[in-house]
């Protein structure tokens, strides 16, 4: 049992928990996910980790169905039956000169840790961050001490750019030339995000698809990568964005849209943007 | 003079089984396994006993059944074999005791999987026995077959054995694999249990690789025990696999067996549910998934590259199959899977058999220009699963192309102190060939231990 130590609403549906797991969080590196189920004839789902210290993992959730909600409504004090990582590969940290980081809807959160590793590491952090409204946007402050340069942009304009996170990035891309660029959020900006970088800057993303295990032994999580079936558990979750099907991976989204009625996946977690 | 015939066992009713999840056969009840074990001949040199990778000592165990002693007849098993209310049910006994059975040259031969079943669930308060303690300290990775044989007979020897399982539930193929018509859930559960009796402890959600490495581990534990399966699903690399409605056999029975996805009136997870299924593969998991298919109400055929007799699946699960209505279509191969963005169909080519390969079986050749179209709208691929490579990748132990890890004749892996068994060395193979080297393992680490402890002094 996994006990809540802390929950906050950071906006619009959007939930953060702290979740003691000491032994997790001694080994969780930027980049990797936990695999949670609330209890007994809960479903597994996957969620990127949002940020750590020596005793607790953060998460931050979009209430999307049944799951989400009813983690919702959880308290501090509760408890989580299963609480499992750190799964998949951590982000690669190193001096790339300069990165940047395009982070849309709940992709804001995974994106921060390595946004922070990567400062860490001497790198020029330029982070774009955007939401569907104000009401959307969480952890602009966090960005502020981590980014060198932040750009926010909000779907309605009722914050910062007007636009998708897509766009702010094409605006300056040439400018700044950045020696990487990460993206976190819905499959469909990761690959606008990839079509507007493609043949100019080397581009990772982080994938989330429908997953069980998230150790490699299911196999529902298979995306295909310059043409070859990987699991994004145990492969990823990061790829390099201009080798991903994306079409693919936007069809096999839609799997289980039938059996929502009862049972909403944990792929819409990013849908927000 | 012994019957010529096995004494019948109870089925559930084609028409009724497919309708529910309960187990198909029924077991026998006293008298009927007194009456089986009857036709024992209580050989001076049973073959049977070499037949079987644990070597149980079955004329000992059928003789207390004949008897009426049957908890003698579980303690007799449990000399040997931990887990028999698993093996009386999974196991190939056709292969193995069954067939080195001398009744069995004659006339069918003693059913010894069956009475081995009785004799366990026979067993109502589960007794262990008295273990002297020593402070020895043995990790095991994963519950499954392997894990759990190692860690009772390291526990029966006294050591302090902890088991670390990567789900959130303990038995691993048992639990997630094997479907509930076939090994009940609550058998696993009571072989778990007396696991625990033995003193043994299990962490579940511990993704050894991830949250321990397996240098982490020989640091805290004397030695360390690898038995984390053959976790990782092949695919055939045709075009459409990735389309929805595609399932490898690991996904398909993993939502059913163990997110009990087929109550989803309870449970949170989805499974699509098909009208016409297509299994590609004839192996047991590819028997236990087209079953679950049709229980789930699909009209299910499997395809499979090679002819009838090649068919890796037990006998007794094709034959279950083939009662229930499930059809089968031989010497056909798969080439693409058809659809837009579902499954409509898939594309198969004929095959027919040639000269022998490697395994010694005819290889399957295609017939040009046989192509013909299968209309269906799920398909699930269960052509093998190879070795779980998340160990392989997080450690400097020497494996081989395919992840598996590399070991001795003792078991033990190129790292000192550090053994494995089951499907994570060999590839999927069967709960009993797992057990088998387990046992052999848990004899070399307990060897191992012990010298280390004189070394020492």
């Amino acid at each position: 049992m996994f006990k809540i130590a802390k929950k906050q609403k950071l906006a619009e549906n959007t939930y953060l928990m702290e979740i003691a797991a000491p032994e997790i969080a001694k080994k969780a590196k930027a980049g990797q996910f936990i695999i949670l189920r609330i209890d007994e004839k809960g479903e597994r789902i996957p969620l990127t980790i949002a940020d750590f210290n020596k005793k607790t993992i953060t998460i931050v959730f979009l209430v999307v169905g049944k799951t989400t909600e009813q983690l919702a409504n959880l308290r501090k004090g509760d408890y989580l039956l299963d609480f499992v990582g750190p799964l998949g590969n951590p982000s690669e940290i190193k001096e790339y000169g300069s990165v940047c980081l395009v982070g849309g809807g709940l992709g804001i959160a995974p994106i921060y840790p390595i946004g922070m590793a990567l400062r860490k590491s001497k790198n020029r952090v330029i982070a774009i961050i955007g939401a569907k409204s104000r009401n959307h946007l969480f952890w602009e402050d966090k960005f502020r001490k981590i980014a060198h340069k932040l750009i926010i942009c909000t779907d309605d304009g009722s914050k910062g750019v007007k636009g998708f996170v897509s766009s702010a990035l094409k605006d300056f891309i040439d400018k700044e030339r950045p020696n990487l660029v990460i993206a976190i959020g819905p499959p469909v900006m990761m690959k606008a995000v990839a079509d507007i970088t493609k043949s100019r800057v080397k581009t990772i993303a982080s994938l989330n698809p429908i997953m069980i295990d998230g150790m490699g032994m299911c196999g529902g999580c298979r995306v295909i990568v310059e043409g070859r079936v990987r699991f994004a558990c145990s492969d990823g979750p990061e790829f390099d964005a201009h080798k991903v099907d994306w079409n693919e991976l936007m069809n096999r989204n839609k799997m289980y849209l039938e059996e929502e009625g009862y049972s909403k996946e944990h792929k819409k977690c990013y849908s927000s943007n | 003079m012994a019957k010529q015939k096995q004494t019948p066992i109870k089925e559930q009713e084609p028409k009724e089984r497919i309708k529910n999840f309960k187990e198909v056969c029924l077991g026998y009840a006293a008298e009927e396994a007194k009456e089986e074990a009857l036709r024992c001949l209580q050989c001076k040199k049973p073959l049977c006993v070499e037949g079987c990778p644990v070597n149980i000592n079955i004329p000992k165990f059928i003789k207390f059944i004949k008897e009426s002693k049957f908890d003698d007849a579980v303690r007799a098993i449990k000399e040997t074999n931990n887990l028999p209310g698993v093996c009386g049910r999974v196991c190939p006994q056709e292969e193995q005791c069954e067939k080195m059975c001398i009744l069995g040259k004659k006339y069918e031969p003693v059913n010894i999987g069956k009475l081995e079943r009785f004799a366990s669930d026979y067993e109502g308060d589960i007794k262990s026995p008295q273990i002297k303690k020593n402070s020895k300290k043995i990790a095991i990775i994963g519950s499954g077959p392997a894990g759990l044989t190692c860690a009772a007979d390291l526990a029966l020897k006294g050591y302090d054995v902890t088991i670390f399982e990567a789900l959130h539930d303990f038995g691993g193929v048992l639990r997630y694999g094997i479907p509930e018509f076939r090994l009940p859930k609550k058998i696993v559960e009571k072989e778990i249990e007396y696991i625990k009796k033995l003193g043994v402890k299990l962490v579940k959600d511990a993704v050894i690789g991830r949250l321990y490495t397996i240098e982490e581990l020989t640091q805290k534990f004397d030695a360390v025990f690898i038995g984390a399966g053959a976790g990782l699903p092949y695919f055939m690399g045709i075009p459409g696999e990735a389309l929805n409605g595609v399932y490898s056999a690991n996904e398909y029975l993993v939502r059913v067996n163990l997110m009990n996805a087929n109550n989803s009136s309870s449970y949170a997870t989805p499974i699509k549910k098909a009208s016409r299924v297509i299994v590609v593969g004839a192996g047991n998991v590819a028997i236990d998934s087209a079953r679950v298919a049709r229980r789930l109400g699909a009209d299910v055929t499997v395809v499979y590259r090679r002819s009838e007799n090649e068919m890796p699946a037990r006998i007794e699960e094709i034959k279950h199959a083939k009662e229930e209505g499930i059809h089968f279509l031989m010497l056909t191969l798969p080439v693409k899977i058809l659809g837009a963005e579902k499954v409509e169909g898939v594309e198969c080519v004929q095959m027919m058999l040639g000269e022998e390969d490697e395994t010694g079986r005819k290889r399957p050749m295609p017939i040009e220009g046989s192509e013909f179209v299968i209309d269906c709208d799920q398909v699930i691929i269960a052509i093998g699963q190879g070795p779980n490579p998340l160990i392989a990748k997080t450690s400097r132990m020497e494996h081989g192309l395919k992840s598996n890890l590399i070991v001795d004749e003792n078991m033990k892996t190129s790292i000192e102190g550090v053994y494995a068994a089951g499907d994570i060395t060999s590839g999927a193979a069967t709960v009993i060939k797992a057990m088998g080297d387990a046992k052999k393992a848990a004899r070399a680490i307990d060897e191992y231990v012990k010298n280390k402890g004189k070394d020492a002094e």
